[in-house]
């Protein structure tokens, strides 16, 4: 188990400093000066150089790189060139939106597709099963920016029930709580459906594939009746490839951000690091880009860990 | 993937039981009819996209604009269909690198083993680490918008699911019999990985082909959404509903057609690998 963690563990370090490399490495060659960048065209050649020299541009790549790492590695991440306040403040102040947000997302995506694929498969052939397997085939059709659009069309501005955009901060007691939280129900929802949908089906097959086994056919002729069989006996075994598509998700829930909270103009991660990106705001998208990458691969590793929980056979084998 | 396809032994059976199976039928006619509105788009639209009609300005459907204009009083159907040119382009480019690269990797990977094997896992590892819109976006941002740009970014993302695919296809296989007399025949594992291993795990990289085709067209929409796929006055359907948002109140025809364009599109396309993984893999399709 130790053993199967620390390897887990190691190849995790090591992915998270090739990426660092490759993050390095690709925003880099990014045309374009920084400091000419803050300052402007019409600022004097003097001027750039000496922020060029605050900014630590003059610096060797190397020299600049590990500075870069281990400014992160005791949580420093620089300073943004264009808002001229710390990284940290600002992916901080981002968090607060994009967080819950995520976390919202993948507990609703959950909640609809674990029973939903459980029906379907319990129903397997019968018309429940066809119709929760058709709406999920629709549901992974569906682009979530789109659904995003639609669902701001009937429910901010046919039925005004929530704003149509933009966050008004967590506020104080519960009705900033509650505030805060109907800005992210909508956006909540168009990024959870869609991965909902993939999830339903996911479920649905690994059901099935465990469902044939014979281990099943024992419990159903012992008489246990088809509830406690599914859960019991099925649920467990077909957890592996369900964690895995849901390890999987978390990175394009992430990703989905980006799109989703430019929809809805939420002030979060997705929306900082497309506006850095778009500003050139280098040290920022490779602050934020390596956060994310670094919390893929965590839950990658928590993933690994869920598997070794759900399936003891995988504690003593090697991956 | 411990087991490889077993696919029909002719292109004939193949066809037989493809067509007997309605998923890859209503797959199959939906893409059909969307490349054929493509291809028609390149000879004849209802309107021409390029032209403004600011008289006609954002009209609802109606026997002369059968899915109503836009706010420069382009017709809107003319544009999905010239939008589907780009959205297939984009893919169908991408597709092709992913399978390119990635399966000449997964291929060699399955056949060397050992360090190479490892590295290339490894490598795939670490492609996966990156949210592949996020890198999709900083790959436009650092090159600058454009459909070109937008096909290398999703095609990179192809490269490790295909290089994947490919390598748990051919490891599968190299412990066969009809392999190991291949061997024993004295051919190098280049010839066997072409002769044999290749159109054994067609079938696969079909299946799995068709899905990336899909979310092929899902990235490129919402790329160009966010404004850095095709540039206009290319029209493009992502950047359609980008245009659509602000109008919504007033018009919100302007995001219903786009929308639907993309979802029958990667329905269809998502029905056709359906139904081509149900005819292939007899495994699966005992299942279902």
């Amino acid at each position: 188990m130790t053993a199967y963690l620390l390897n887990r563990l190691a190849v995790g370090a090591a992915t998270l400093l090739v990426a660092s490399l490759v993050v390095f490495a690709v925003l880099e060659v990014l045309p374009g000066d920084p400091a000419r960048l803050m300052l402007g065209l019409n600022a004097t050649e003097e001027a750039v150089a000496a922020l060029r020299r605050e900014m630590g541009l003059d610096q060797p790549l190397v020299a600049r790189y590990l500075a870069w790492v281990g400014g992160m590695l005791t949580g420093d991440f620089g300073t943004s060139y264009t808002y001229s306040s710390p990284v940290t403040e600002l992916i901080a102040e981002r968090l607060v939106v994009s967080l819950p947000l995520a976390v919202i997302a993948l507990a609703l995506s959950t909640a609809i597709a674990i029973p939903v694929g459980i029906f379907a498969a319990a129903r397997r052939g019968r018309a429940g099963d066809t119709l929760a397997m058709g709406a999920a085939q629709i549901g992974v059709a569906i682009p979530n920016f789109w659904f995003a659009l639609l669902l701001i069309y009937v429910f901010a501005v046919g039925l005004r029930l929530v704003p149509a955009g933009g966050f008004p901060g967590w506020g104080e007691g519960w009705s900033g709580l509650w505030q805060g939280l109907g800005a992210l129900v909508l956006p909540a929802v168009a990024l959870a459906l869609p991965q909902a949908a993939i999830l339903a089906r996911v479920t649905r097959s690994a059901l099935l594939e465990v469902l044939g086994e014979d281990y099943i056919r024992t419990a159903r002729a012992k008489g246990l009746p088809q509830r406690v069989v599914l859960r019991s006996h099925a649920l467990r075994n077909a957890m592996i490839p369900v964690l895995t598509i849901l390890g999987l998700q978390f990175a394009f829930l992430l990703a989905g951000t980006i799109i989703i909270e430019n929809v809805f103009y939420l002030p979060g991660l997705g929306r900082l690091v497309f506006q850095a990106i778009t500003q050139r705001d280098l040290i920022v998208v490779e602050g934020v880009v390596m956060l994310l990458v670094a919390s893929v691969i965590l839950v990658n590793l928590a993933v690994d860990l869920c598997y070794a929980l759900v399936d003891p056979r995988l504690r003593t084998r090697r991956p | 993937m411990s087991e490889t396809a077993a696919p029909p032994e002719s292109p004939r059976a193949f066809l037989r039981l493809a067509f007997a199976n309605r998923s890859f039928l209503a797959g199959f006619a939906v893409t059909l009819l969307v490349a054929g509105m493509a291809l028609v788009s390149f000879v004849w639209t209802p309107y021409d996209v390029t032209e403004l009609a600011l008289g006609d300005r954002l009209q609802t459907p109606s026997p002369e604009h059968w899915f109503g204009t836009d706010h420069f009083g382009r017709d809107i159907l003319s544009m999905i269909m010239v939008g589907a040119r780009n959205s297939i382009a984009v893919a169908v480019v991408a597709v092709g690198i992913g399978i390119g690269i990635g399966v000449p990797l997964g291929c060699w990977a399955a056949a060397r083993g050992g360090l190479v094997d490892e590295m290339l896992m490894r490598f795939n590892d670490l492609v996966f680490a990156f949210p592949a819109l996020l890198s999709a976006i900083m790959i436009t941002a650092i090159f600058g918008p454009g459909a070109i740009n937008a096909i290398v970014a999703i095609g990179i993302f192809n490269v490790p699911v295909f290089a994947r695919v490919a390598r748990a296809g051919a490891l599968a296989l190299w412990p066969r019999e009809f392999i190991l007399a291949a061997r024993a025949a004295g051919k190098g594992k280049t010839l066997i990985t072409v002769e044999h291993i290749l159109p054994n795990i067609v079938s696969l990289l079909l299946v799995q082909g068709s899905i990336q085709f899909a979310l092929g067209i899902l990235a490129e929409a919402a790329l160009s959404y966010l404004g850095l796929g095709a540039q206009p006055p290319m029209p493009s359907w992502g950047r359609m509903l980008f245009d659509a948002q602000t109008r919504m109140i007033v018009a919100p025809h302007l995001a219903l057609f786009p929308g639907l364009a993309i979802v029958v599109t990667v329905l269809g396309l998502n029905l056709l690998g359906d139904g081509l993984r149900d005819v292939l893999d007899p495994r699966l399709r005992r299942q279902r």
